[in-house]
């Protein structure tokens, strides 16, 4: 296998666009990426869009070779592909690129997400459509239903507090407020998020992240190409994936994020190092709950234990484990298709020393990116 | 909607979910392939029990307030289910058994969709 580097990348801002068109917002992360990268365009071999659901958000399909022809690429016929995982297709479609350029097939890669959602009336119910609508659909279980199902559960069995979660929210605003990209920059209070109105028990409003528009972009090249590209490239050590049950009433441990757990430690034995050797993380806090149940399913703290970072300031900006510097989903809203491609344009600028304000010391970076409840999982490592 | 709806009718009417002769799994929703067993897996319908203990649950609170709880039954299957209760009875642990309930309607004139709920049984 070769190796892969990120040697441009690029982002709309996020929010309700409602000025841009799906193919607008694309264009517009994948140009920044392109002129962040200094390549013209038609140096690219192949696009992976990752999308979950345009065909019900704008009602359009076939958005990958939609793409490649507003982006002038269809002159050269190449390969444009749609990747889907529900609120994973971003990073899954990076992974889809990662190994595409690994294997050899091609030398410069362009792996976008993409999500417009406010053309529709209820973006949530559509985005509930990640878990088993005929058996927990049914019934009412809904995203946030279940993400609450866990959250009392994780409550009721390690004495994890509504006010640990409103922390993470907290923490996320607080990181948000200085990132340009972001829907929401403004600071909230423990005060605020708890007495905002409940959505489902225990969750709050302000625990949830919410569904916005945006793009996101990056270009990938092969390690020898990258040198030649730029003089800072970022390396993808590991790119995994993983999937679980898909309703969360089969899996055994309602508290374990199977998948997590899985593609988690691949990813550490592929890139060579142990969780503790991370020092940036970007994780999947659609909502507060999973923020805190992906430090405990990726390895940063002991199954039950993973309020205590969060109450002891570790994954803070100035902490130990800065966790979500830009923001997370909750501030930077939650562009379904574009996060997890967003997540990798945020390691990248972090590990590159290009993130302004919000700007950490860190040499290795991972990335995790969930669908629906857990059902797939992608994780990330970047170094520099 | 109707043709989803009506090809699931027996298994959300009467609690009816999947057993596998092989490794004694339920399985509810039912599956016509035991994931533990494959190929060697040897999968029977079978009625799950009445009785169950609410695990966790939320209360939904997007207009009527409205109880929806992962319960575990007797047997050891696991399902997300309503309960037909207020926000202010629920609790985990409680004991609950299955009643026949209405869940919703396509429109005015469109099927009713009924299936199991769940109330509480102490």
């Amino acid at each position: 296998m070769r190796r892969v580097a990120v040697v441009g990348v690029g982002q709309s801002r996020f929010g309700e666009l409602w000025e841009k068109g799906f193919r607008d917002i694309v264009l517009e992360a994948g140009a920044e990426a392109l002129t962040d990268a200094d390549l013209e365009g038609r140096e690219i071999e192949a696009i992976y869009v990752g999308n979950m659901s345009a065909g019900r958000y704008i009602g359009q399909e076939h958005v990958a070779a939609l793409i490649a022809d507003y982006a002038g690429l269809a002159e050269f016929g190449i390969p444009a592909t749609r990747v889907e995982a529900a609120d994973a297709s971003g990073g899954l479609a990076v992974r889809q690129a990662y190994m595409a350029v690994a294997a050899g097939l091609h030398d410069i890669v362009i792996a976008a997400g993409a999500e417009k959602v406010t053309d529709v009336g209820d973006p949530m119910e559509i985005l509930s459509a990640s878990v088993d609508i005929e058996w927990e659909r049914f019934v009412g279980g809904s995203l946030p239903a279940l993400y609450a199902i866990m959250a009392r559960m994780h409550m009721e069995t390690f004495g994890t507090t509504e006010e640990d979660l409103a922390m993470v929210s907290v923490k996320n605003h607080r990181n948000g407020a200085k990132n340009p990209k972001a829907q929401y920059r403004t600071e909230i209070s423990i005060d605020s998020v708890l007495n905002s109105p409940y959505v489902a028990d225990p969750l709050k409003l302000l625990d949830c992240a919410s569904i916005s528009d945006g793009a996101a972009a990056v270009i990938l090249a092969s390690g020898e190409i990258a040198r030649k590209i730029t003089d800072t490239p970022v390396y993808i050590e590991a790119c995994t994936q993983a999937s679980d049950y898909l309703a969360l009433q089969n899996r055994k441990d309602i508290l374990t994020m199977k998948a997590v757990v899985k593609a988690g430690r691949e990813a550490y034995r592929f890139a060579g190092i142990l969780p503790r050797d991370i020092d940036v993380v970007e994780v999947h806090d659609s909502f507060t709950i999973a923020e805190i149940l992906a430090y405990e399913d990726l390895g940063f703290a002991e199954k039950g234990r993973g309020a205590e970072l969060i109450r002891e300031g570790v994954t803070e900006l100035d902490g130990d484990l800065p966790v979500n510097p830009s923001g997370g989903l909750k501030s930077c809203g939650h562009a379904v298709g574009a996060t997890g491609v967003r997540q990798i344009v945020e390691l990248t600028l972090q590990l590159r020393g290009d993130a302004g304000k919000r700007q950490v010391d860190a040499e290795k970076g991972l990335a995790l990116n969930v669908g629906g409840t857990g059902a797939t999982a992608v994780v990330s490592i970047l170094g520099r | 909607m109707v043709p989803r709806f009506w090809r699931k009718i027996k298994y959300r009417y009467d609690l009816v979910g999947s057993y596998c002769e092989n490794c004694g799994n339920h399985f509810y929703p039912p599956r016509n392939f035991c994931p533990v067993c494959r190929r060697r897996g040897a999968v029977r319908e079978t009625e799950l029990p009445d009785e169950g203990t609410v695990l966790s649950y939320t209360v939904i609170r997007d207009g009527e307030p409205c109880v929806v709880a992962l319960i575990e039954l007797k047997n050891g299957s696991k399902l997300v289910s309503q309960l037909a209760c207020s926000p202010e009875e629920v609790r985990t642990g409680m004991r609950v058994r299955k009643v026949f309930r209405r869940y919703g309607e396509d429109g005015e004139e469109g099927i009713i969709h009924y299936g199991t709920k769940f109330v509480p049984s102490e």
